[in-house]
């Protein structure tokens, strides 16, 4: 059967630049979760850490990476969740 | 959303793009726009809604909260060369001041063109300063602190 073109997960790269996580002989799925899961490192007059996620974006879905608007002014604004009041 | 969204005109005129992200699917943005955010504001939010589903890009930027699972209210400023300039993080009950994201935009701009920098309060048309040995010690002939409030 054909792939839908867009299902209800598309597949995005997340965090970009994050090192590949290492092959470990580790029974603990969460010990392996916590060496992989990404860690701060948004500085100011540092580079932006890059991603890549799933967008609405005018009426329809589709990936964005923010660098993609690298060469332009960027105002990256995260919120609680929609539906909030404030 | 829906204030940056009214100043939205202002931003783009700046030559800046606003990206919106929390940690809902790509089909809560959807429905929050149609049934919210349209009747706000005129056409709805004009910017990307981006999705953080489990909060790893939140976690990078360092806004992500475990206790509650969300990306608390974090905005940052990203020139031109991709480095972030300015972040401001607050918890979740007091909204942000979108004129003084305008306001710092304006500043990186200027000083980006101009390689002047800007004293605390500054707004376009206000006195910069012109970095120079022979301004260190005598920042107070040229600017008065009082000048950062008129």
């Amino acid at each position: 059967m054909a792939e839908p073109k867009d299902g209800c997960v598309k597949p995005a790269a997340g965090v970009l630049g994050v090192p590949p996580s290492k092959e470990k002989a580790t029974s603990s799925p969460a010990l392996a979760a916590e060496e992989v899961a990404p860690k701060l490192s948004a500085r100011v007059g540092h580079p932006a850490p890059d991603f890549e996620v799933n967008a609405y974006v005018e009426g329809g879905f589709k990936n964005v990476k923010l660098s993609d608007y690298k060469g332009k002014w960027i105002v990256l604004c995260f919120y609680p969740g929609d539906f909030t009041f404030v | 959303m829906s204030a940056v969204a009214v100043k939205y005109p202002e931003l783009k005129a700046m030559g800046v793009e606003v990206l919106a992200m929390s940690v809902d699917s790509r089909f809560s943005h959807k429905i929050w726009q149609e049934e919210e955010l349209s009747k706000m504001v005129e056409g709805g939010v004009p910017f990307p809604m981006l999705t953080d589903p489990g909060g790893n890009v939140g976690r990078v930027y360092g806004v992500y909260d475990e206790a509650s699972g969300v990306d608390i209210r974090g905005r940052f400023i990203i020139d031109p060369d991709f480095n972030i300039r300015a972040m401001e993080v607050l918890t979740s009950e007091v909204g942000r001041n979108v004129a003084e994201l305008i306001r710092q935009v304006q500043a990186f701009q200027h000083v980006a063109k101009t390689g002047e920098v800007t004293p605390s309060g500054w707004r376009p048309g206000k006195a910069t300063l012109s970095p120079d040995p022979d301004l260190t010690g005598k920042v107070w002939k040229v600017w008065k602190p009082e000048q950062a409030f008129e």
